[in-house]
C-alpha cells in the first residue's frame, strides 16, 4: 500500500534543476532512504512533500491527501524534522516539548509510550535549554517533537549530518525500534552506511533516482567485478593502478582500494601486476560491492 | 628530523565550572595529516579554535608554526589556513573575486596572485568557471576551491573542520587526494572528521573524549590496541565510554 | 484555542529570556522620556539679560534692580540702540532682551500706556518661552506689589515676543512629550513585532510551525499579543511619569486618551506584521523599521516639524503616518483637553489603518517557504 506517491515531480531554481521529473512509491511502514549528497535535490523533495514547497509540475500524493489541495490535512498528520536544527534553543527541553505537543493539539502524555525509549536519554536534561544540548541531543529532541502527536509519516532530513558515528548509530536503533508503531518514515541521508538500515532507498543524484530498490538488490545488482587490494607504499599503488589499462576504477576506502576491472581481468592478474611492480605486502581480495561502490558506480554512468 | 609544527602543553579551556578541554598534550609534525576526532560535546572545535588562535586557552600553553598561541595570536592566524564547513567562500562574488580577495587579506602581492590564481585554476580544471559566482558552483566544486583557497597563500598548516560533510563519495575522494598532495608538498594538514573511512587516511589519529584525548596513535595502531578491524570500532569503544557523550 | 495560548506562552518564553531586549523594552522608554521631560525643563537657570531703556527712571530702574537680585536672571548687557538687539542675539550670549518704552515711569502712573517688550531668543522655543514665563511672572509680582504698596493704579504691558531666528515654532514640552510616546511604542511594537517574526524564519522553526495544523493567523496574532502587552505597560508608566514627574496636564477625558493610545499600538503592531510578512532577515525587519517607519515618523509627525508648514505633498504623505494622528490626538486630550467628539476623526483614521494593515499583512503571509 504506497502511503507516499510522486508522478512526474519537477522543481527549478533560476537555471537549477532542482528535481527531474520524479517518480516514486513509499509503502506503508517502510523506512524508505533518500541517499545522496548535498545539492542533490533532498531537502526540495522534503519539502514538497510536507506542503512548504510547490513544485513546478507533476502531483505528490501523501496519505491519499494531495500536497497541493489538502495541505491543511497533511500537515496535521505529519511529523517533520527539517535539516538544520529548529527547534527553539532558548526554550528548554520539556517547553520545547510541551510547546509541539500543544500545537498538534495532544499532550505528552497521550503519546509518550512512542517517544518514550528516546526521551528517557534526554529526560534529565529536561530543564536545560536547547541550545545549550550537544548535537545527539538536539537530534533526540527533534525526533521527539516530530513523533508526539503520533504522526503517520514521519519526515527526517539529513537527521544525522554533523552527528558523530556512535550517536548515528543510535539514532537509527530508535529508527527502526519506531517501525513497529506503524510509522512509516522517509529519511534524507547522505552518509552510505546508512543506507544499509533502510528497507527501501533511492540513490539520487542532481535530481534524479539513479536507483531504487532495497540496499541488498542493489548491492546484488552491482554489475562489475570488484577487489579491495591493499599493499605497503600505498599512496604510489594509487597512481599504478590508475595508469593500468584494464583497470576501470579505483578508490580509496579506508584503509584498501576498491579496484574494478574490465571483464576478464582476474585477481590473480591484479596480484601478478603488482609483485612486478614491487610492491610487498599485498591483500588482494574479492569482495561484495558496497552501497557506496554502486552509488559511486552509478554516478559515474549519469556523468559519461 | 622533521620538526613540530603544532606543539600543545597542557591546553585547557574552561568556561565557568564547565571544562571543555581538559589538559591536552600533543605534537603534530611537518607535513603530517592528522586526524583530530572525538564525539559532539567532546571539545574537538574548543581545542581547534584555541590552536587556530580565535579562542585564548585557561590553562596551558600552545604554539602553532612555532608561535604561541596565546601570545603570538595574530602571527598564527597569518600563518595557517582554515576551512569549514560551514563557511569558506563568499557566495555573491566570482571565482577569481575570492581568490583575490583572500590573497590579500594573507598579504599575498597583487602579482602572486595572479600567477597562482592561474595555476589553481589550471590543476582544478576550473578555467572556464573563471567568472562563475560561486553559489552557482555545485557543491562538490565548492569544497574543493574551498580547499584551494585555504593553501593559497602557502601557509605551513591548515586547519580542516569536516570539509566533506554532505559531500558525494566521489568527490570526497578527489579532496582527500587533494589533501595528500598538500602533505606532500610540506603542508600540514590537521583535520577533524566523522567519517571514519577518512580516520584511515590520516598519518596519525587522536580521538577526544570528554575534553581529554584517550588515544593518539596510527590508525594501525590504534586498531591493533584496541584489537579491532577498522577505525570505527575504535572510535566505538573509546566514544561509548563516555559520561558527557550528549551532554 | 490551546494552541493559540500555547503559542502566546512561548511568545513570552522569548521575551523574557532574552534580557538584553527586555531592557530596552522596559527601561528605555522610561530613560526617554525622563530625558526629553528633564532636558527640556532644566535649562533655564540662567538668563542673560541685555536692556534697552531709553526711559532711564526711577521705574525702569526699579525693575532692573528686581531682576538683577533674581537669581535666575544676569543683567548682562546695556544697549543703546534698537538695531542691536539681531546682533546680540546672534552673537548667542543673551538670551532676553528688555525694551521699555520711552517715559516709562510717567506712562505707567499716568496713561497706562506703559510697554516692556520681552524678548527671547527663539533657537530653542522651550526654552525660550520659559525665560519668558519666569520674566512675566516677575513683572507682575511687582505691578501686583506696586498696587498693593502705593494705592494708585499703575500698569504696563508686558508684550513677550519670542524672536524668531528662523522658523516660526511654539512648542514646549508639552508639545514633545506626546511626540515622543507615538515615536517610543512605534519602536517598539513595529520594530519588534517584526523581528521576532523574522526571527522564527531565520532559525527555522517557522518551517517546522508551518508544518504543522497551527493556523497562520495564529501566529501572527500570538506574537503580537506579548509586545501589546508590554507596550500598555510602558504606555502606564509614560502617563503616569508625564503627569507626575513633568507635570504635564491631562485636562481631557483619560478614557479617550487611553483608547487612542491602545489603538495606536495595535496599528503599530499591525505595521510591524506587515513589515514581516516582506523582509527574511532580522537585519532587513530591522532597517525597514528604522527607515520606513521611524524616520517618516520622526518628520511627519508634526512632532519637530508643523505640519501646517509643510508643503501640499508632504502633508498629504504625513497623513498616512500613523503617529501624525497619534501626536494631533493625544495633544488634544492632553493639552487642551478637548473631550471625544473632538477626536473621532483620528480615532477613525487610526482605525481603518489597522484594519487595512492587518488585512495586507494576512494576505501577505506566506503559508510556504518560497
Amino acid at each position: 500500500m504506497a502511503i507516499i506517491s510522486v508522478q512526474n515531480l519537477k522543481k527549478t531554481y533560476g537555471n537549477v534543476q532542482a528535481l527531474c521529473n520524479l517518480s516514486f512509491d513509499v509503502n506503508e511502514g517502510e523506512i524508505y532512504g533518500i541517499i545522496g549528497a548535498d545539492g542533490a535535490g533532498k531537502t526540495t523533495l522534503f519539502r514538497i512533500l510536507t506542503t512548504l514547497l510547490l513544485a513546478d509540475e507533476g502531483i505528490a500524493v501523501v496519505d491519499g491527501l494531495d500536497v497541493v489541495k489538502n495541505y491543511k490535512q497533511i500537515r496535521k498528520h505529519i511529523g517533520y524534522m527539517p535539516g538544520r536544527f529548529s527547534l527553539y534553543p532558548d526554550l528548554s527541553v520539556e517547553e520545547n516539548l510541551t510547546f509541539f505537543a500543544t500545537i498538534f493539539n495532544t499532550t505528552i502524555q497521550e503519546n509518550y509510550h512512542l517517544i518514550e525509549d528516546i526521551y528517557k536519554q534526554i529526560e534529565p536534561f529536561k530543564t536545560r535549554k536547547a541550545g545549550k544540548l550537544s548535537g545527539g541531543m538536539k537530534q533526540k529532541l527533534a525526533l521527539s517533537c516530530a513523533l508526539i502527536h503520533s504522526p503517520k509519516v514521519l519526515f527526517l532530513d539529513e537527521p544525522t549530518t554533523g552527528v558523530d558515528p556512535v550517536s548515528r548509530k543510535e539514532f537509527w536503533e530508535m529508527l527502526k525500534k519506531l517501525k513497529k508503531h506503524g510509522i512509516t518514515i522517509l529519511v534524507s541521508t547522505p552518509y552510505m552506511d546508512e543506507a544499509i538500515l533502510c528497507d527501501r532507498i533511492a540513490l539520487v543524484q542532481a535530481g534524479e533516482f539513479m536507483q531504487v530498490d532495497t540496499p541488498q538488490n542493489i548491492i546484488d545488482g552491482y554489475s562489475e567485478n570488484i577487489w579491495s587490494v591493499k599493499s605497503d607504499r600505498m599512496h604510489q599503488l594509487l597512481q599504478d593502478l590508475r595508469d593500468c589499462p584494464w583497470v576501470k576504477s579505483t578508490f580509496s576506502f579506508g584503509e584498501t582500494y576498491h579496484v574494478t576491472a574490465k571483464e576478464k581481468a582476474t585477481i590473480e592478474q591484479l596480484n601478478t601486476f603488482l609483485t612486478e611492480k614491487g610492491y610487498k605486502d599485498i591483500e588482494s581480495k574479492s569482495i561484495h560491492a558496497t552501497i557506496e561502490d554502486c552509488f559511486m558506480l552509478l554516478m559515474q554512468k549519469k556523468n559519461e | 628530523m622533521s620538526k613540530d609544527v603544532i606543539v600543545a602543553d597542557n591546553l585547557s579551556k574552561m568556561f565557568g565550572d564547565f571544562v571543555a578541554v581538559d589538559h591536552i598534550s600533543f605534537q603534530v609534525k611537518e607535513g603530517e595529516i592528522f586526524g583530530f576526532l572525538g564525539a559532539n560535546g567532546a571539545g574537538k572545535t574548543t581545542a581547534m579554535r584555541m590552536l587556530c588562535g580565535l579562542s585564548h586557552p585557561s590553562e596551558g600553553r600552545g604554539t602553532v608554526a612555532g608561535f604561541d598561541i596565546y601570545k603570538q595570536s595574530e602571527e598564527v592566524k597569518k600563518n595557517i589556513g582554515y576551512m569549514s564547513q560551514k563557511f569558506s567562500l563568499y557566495d555573491d562574488l566570482k571565482v577569481w573575486e575570492n581568490l583575490k580577495l583572500f590573497g590579500g587579506i594573507y598579504g599575498m602581492s597583487n602579482k602572486k596572485i595572479r600567477e597562482k590564481t592561474d595555476q589553481l585554476l589550471g590543476e582544478l580544471g576550473f578555467r572556464n568557471e573563471r567568472n562563475t559566482l560561486v553559489k552557482s558552483l555545485p557543491l562538490g566544486w565548492k569544497q574543493k576551491l574551498a580547499f584551494s583557497l585555504s593553501i593559497f597563500h602557502d601557509p605551513k598548516i591548515v586547519f580542516l573542520d569536516e570539509p566533506t560533510g554532505g559531500v558525494d563519495p566521489v568527490t570526497r575522494r578527489q579532496f582527500w587526494e587533494m589533501i595528500y598532495q598538500a602533505a606532500d608538498h610540506g603542508i600540514t594538514v590537521f583535520v577533524t572528521t566523522h567519517y571514519m573511512d577518512e580516520a584511515e587516511y590520516c598519518d596519525r589519529v587522536s580521538i577526544m573524549v570528554d575534553g581529554k584525548i584517550e588515544a593518539l596513535d596510527s590508525p594501525f595502531m590504534l586498531k591493533k590496541t584496541f584489537e579491532v578491524e577498522t577505525m570505527y570500532d575504535v572510535f566505538l569503544q573509546l566514544a561509548r565510554k563516555a559520561k558527557r557523550s550528549d551532554s | 484555542m490551546k494552541q493559540f495560548l500555547s503559542f502566546v506562552r512561548k511568545e513570552f518564553y522569548h521575551i523574557f529570556r532574552d534580557k538584553r531586549t527586555m531592557l530596552i523594552l522596559l527601561v528605555m522608554p522610561i530613560v526617554m522620556i525622563v530625558l526629553f521631560g528633564f532636558a527640556i525643563t532644566t535649562e533655564v537657570k540662567d538668563t542673560q539679560v541685555a536692556i534697552f531703556d531709553p526711559s532711564k527712571d526711577v521705574a525702569t530702574q526699579h525693575i532692573r534692580d528686581i531682576f538683577q537680585a533674581n537669581e535666575y536672571f544676569t543683567i548682562a548687557e546695556e544697549l543703546s540702540d534698537i538695531n542691536q538687539i539681531n546682533d546680540v542675539f546672534k552673537k548667542g550670549k543673551i538670551n532676553l532682551v528688555m525694551v521699555f518704552s520711552e517715559n516709562f515711569a510717567d506712562n505707567m502712573i499716568h496713561t497706562g500706556d506703559a510697554t516692556i517688550q520681552l524678548l527671547a531668543d527663539g533657537t530653542e522655543p522651550n526654552q525660550a518661552s520659559m525665560r519668558v514665563g519666569y520674566a512675566q511672572n516677575i513683572l507682575s509680582t511687582y505691578l501686583r506689589e506696586l498696587s498693593l504698596a502705593g494705592g494708585r493704579k499703575a500698569s504696563f504691558q508686558i508684550a513677550p515676543e519670542l524672536k524668531m531666528l528662523y522658523n516660526p515654532q511654539q512648542k514646549s514640552k508639552f508639545n514633545f512629550v506626546p511626540g515622543v510616546i507615538g515615536m517610543m511604542l512605534l519602536l517598539i511594537c513595529a520594530m519588534m513585532s517584526s523581528i521576532a517574526i523574522v526571527r522564527e524564519k531565520e532559525m527555522g522553526t517557522m518551517e517546522v510551525l508551518l508544518a504543522s495544523p497551527l493556523p497562520p493567523a495564529y501566529i501572527i496574532i500570538a506574537k503580537a499579543i506579548p509586545y501589546f502587552t508590554i507596550s500598555s505597560f510602558n504606555l502606564t508608566t509614560i502617563l503616569l511619569l508625564s503627569a507626575f514627574m513633568l507635570h504635564i496636564p491631562i485636562a481631557g477625558n483619560l478614557f479617550c486618551l487611553i483608547g487612542i493610545s491602545l489603538m495606536y499600538i495595535i496599528a503599530a503592531l499591525s505595521l510591524g506584521l506587515l513589515i514581516s510578512t516582506i523582509v527574511d532577515s532580522q537585519l532587513a525587519a530591522m532597517l525597514m523599521s528604522s527607515l520606513v517607519l521611524m524616520i517618516p515618523t520622526i518628520l511627519l509627525s508634526g512632532t519637530i516639524f508643523p505640519i501646517e508648514s509643510m508643503p501640499v505633498w508632504l502633508q498629504i504623505l504625513s497623513s498616512i503616518v500613523p503617529a501624525r494622528w497619534f501626536t494631533e490626538a493625544v495633544r488634544k486630550l492632553m493639552i487642551q483637553g478637548v473631550d471625544f467628539q473632538y477626536v473621532i476623526r483620528e480615532f477613525l483614521v487610526i482605525g481603518i489603518m489597522i484594519v487595512v494593515f492587518i488585512a495586507i499583512a494576512l494576505k501577505k503571509f506566506k503559508i510556504r517557504l518560497e
